[in-house]
């Protein structure tokens, strides 16, 4: 499979301020990579260097196989949706979406044809001789993305398109935008902040921190096996629980406190002795039971117990280490009631205290 | 039936209750505020109404001295001859010529100033180079010198370009001093639209002059109507400029009402002068009238992010 995007080497320096460090990225045609991480992380500074809105300080960009590093953002064959839809006020949805043909000199009846398909599939035909501003939020980025659509090219990208929606309105569009990515077979890079729609929508998602990638993998596998604690802790909610402890009996078992976890059946790399090592296990990953089973529980106090729905969370107290376990919402637990917490050995994870990678 | 009629007066009892406290139109209160408000505006109008009034008498009558009554002979006598005839030392075709003279340099310099500092404003917001914001600095401490300053060393530029004494000079003139102050607001403007439309503009391959007529144009029609506004008074109410700048063929209306108004030689010719005076402030005056919405909500939209 060709690669669809290409990013050798990016660098981009604001001033003194490295914002991109040395990137690399490769998409595959067809591929939807979600870019993810918290604000200031450099994930939307990377998107508009994508889109030749950010003028790179080294490196390289190409995009289906051309160099357009320095090629202007219309030439590139990239299609965006911005945050807040960006759309233009003074021109009726029509105009908005057919703005860029026009500067590209289509030929007429090539823009009514595209307009009008791109009105099929998001559904915008009765409303394409309105203004944007009587339009809903949902209506106004449903434009947005039309007008992206319109311009026929192989790769979109979306920076936060979902952040101004509210939470209804978020989950329906997100589908949406998961459809269309299955109907139309586009290259799409995705910029959020928010883990669902990274997990529910990518094919891979890129964690990022500091102007670096820290991961990138598919949902399951960045869920199950987090390449280091900084990944470990920002995907997932409630977040992972860490217990601080040490890996003993050459590396055959974790010391946490006064009690030992077999490590046997962990799948990762070979797990050496440690003085200080963290346990990285996910509230699913654990059960409550009433006995203790040896080399196999934690004890822990109950603290709080929150019913959620579907499920309910229970918050409980393991030494000083707080942790949250999530069970089937029938099951009520009083605060105060000492249980003990059954490990997954086979779904946890192991970080190095000082390089906090995963083992 | 009877169900019907309780359930009106439930309603009707409720309705009563309900809405603000009525207040009463001669309170205390509002006798005291318009009261107030209505001594004060008939202070302001006052120099206004003596204007109007002597302005429509003739000589014998104002002569009488009772400045503040209407008169008793209405005659335009004065505005016309303000207009066409009034004599300013060896000219005497009146305001007229002034008139065309400020015509013809309010509408040039108000139109390249706009265009300049529109397209100035939109450059330093949206296609920031190397040392736009270093540019923008100096601009704005331009606003901050004193324009007597300036008048020297500008009448020797002129005179080297060549355009000393002549319209387009002046025209010149007024462009340039009115850029820091109109760069500033149209900056200002620009970047209080979101960032967003023009990076969507650029993906859509739209240009330089492309975005700026297709999307940034027909989003500031406000700052516009302020800009204008504030030029073509600026401009038309100058005289500092006009008198030092040109020549007396070409002097502008404000000068020429200055001639008129301080002629030394006859009588004191109070009708022609006060009529002179209001055919002067006529076109500022239109203006605000004309655009005096546009203008308060151009401002209002520039005061929200500066």
């Amino acid at each position: 499979m060709t690669n669809s995007i290409e990013v050798k080497d990016l660098t981009l320096n604001f001033g003194a301020v490295s914002v991109l460090k040395n990137m690399n990225l490769d998409v595959a045609e067809g591929e939807f990579v979600v870019l993810l991480g918290p604000s200031g992380c450099g994930k939307s500074t990377l998107l508009n260097c994508l889109a030749g809105l950010l003028d790179i300080t080294d490196g390289q960009i190409f995009i289906k196989g051309k160099n357009v590093t320095w090629a202007e953002p219309s030439a590139r064959g990239i299609g965006m949706v911005f945050q807040s839809y960006a759309l233009y006020p003074q021109m009726t949805v029509r105009g908005n979406m057919s703005f860029g043909l026009k500067n590209a000199r289509v030929p007429k009846d090539e823009i009514e044809r595209r307009v009008a398909r791109a009105a099929e599939i998001l559904q915008l035909e009765p409303l394409l001789d309105r203004k944007p501003a009587a339009l809903s939020g949902g209506q106004r980025q449903r434009v947005a993305i039309g007008r992206a659509l319109v311009r026929d090219v192989d790769v979109f990208l979306f920076d936060e398109p979902l952040s101004n929606l509210d939470a209804k309105l978020r989950s329906e569009l997100r589908v949406e935008i998961k459809r269309l990515h299955s109907r139309l077979k586009n290259t799409m890079v995705y910029v959020t902040h928010d883990q669902i729609e990274a997990l529910t929508l990518a094919d891979r998602i890129a964690v990022m921190r500091g102007g670096i990638i820290q991961q990138l993998a598919a949902p399951q596998e960045i869920y199950n096996r987090p390449s280091n604690l900084f990944v470990a802790g920002f995907i997932g909610s409630p977040s992972m629980n860490f217990l601080h402890g040490a890996t003993v009996d050459n590396g055959k078992a974790f010391q946490f406190g006064e009690t030992k976890v077999d490590l046997a059946g962990y799948e990762g790399g070979a797990i050496l002795e440690r003085s200080k090592a963290i346990l990285g296990l996910r509230p699913e990953h654990l059960t409550i039971q009433d006995q203790p089973e040896p080399g196999k529980t934690i004890p822990a106090t109950v603290e709080i117990d929150e019913p959620m729905g579907a499920d309910s969370l229970v918050w409980l107290l393991a030494g000083s280490t707080q942790m949250s376990v999530r069970v089937p919402v029938e099951r009520r637990l009083a605060a105060g009631k000492k249980v003990h917490l059954k490990v997954d050995i086979t779904k946890a994870s192991i970080f190095d205290t000082v390089t906090e990678q995963r083992v | 039936m009877a169900s019907i009629t309780t359930n009106i007066a439930a309603h009707d009892a409720q309705g009563a209750a309900r809405g603000p406290k009525p207040r009463r139109a001669l309170s205390p209160r509002n006798i005291m505020l318009y009261g107030t408000l209505i001594v004060m505006c008939l202070y302001y109008l006052l120099p206004l109404w003596v204007m109007v009034m002597t302005s429509l008498k003739g000589m014998p009558e104002i002569r009488l001295g009772n400045i503040f009554s209407p008169p008793l002979e209405i005659t335009f006598e004065p505005w016309v001859k303000a207009w066409s005839t009034a004599c300013t030392g060896l000219n005497c075709d009146g305001l007229s010529r002034g008139f065309w003279n400020s015509v013809q340099i309010t509408v040039p310099s108000v139109i390249i100033s706009i265009i300049v500092a529109s397209v100035n404003g939109y450059a330093l917001v949206n296609w920031k180079f190397k040392g736009s914001e270093v540019f923008f600095t100096i601009l704005i401490f331009g606003s901050f010198i004193p324009y007597q300053i300036m008048l020297y060393p500008m009448v020797i530029l002129l005179r080297e370009a060549g355009l000393y004494g002549s319209l387009g000079g002046l025209v010149l003139v007024h462009t340039i001093f009115g850029m820091p102050i109109l760069t500033l607001l149209f900056r200002n403007y620009f970047s209080s639209l979101p960032e967003e439309l023009f990076k969507a503009a650029r993906v859509d391959g739209a240009g330089f002059w492309g975005i700026y007529f297709r999307i940034m144009l027909p989003m500031s029609l406000p700052m516009f109507v302020v800009a204008l506004i504030l030029q073509v008074t600026g401009i038309w109410n100058d005289f500092l400029f006009g008198v030092v700048f040109t020549k007396p063929e070409i002097y502008p209306m404000t000068v020429q009402l200055n001639n008129i108004v301080n002629s030394v030689q006859g009588v004191k010719e109070y009708n022609v002068n006060m009529a002179a005076t209001m055919l002067t402030g006529l076109v500022p005056l239109i203006i605000y009238f004309a655009s005096g919405k546009l203008f308060v909500r151009g401002i209002a939209a520039g005061a929200v992010k500066g």
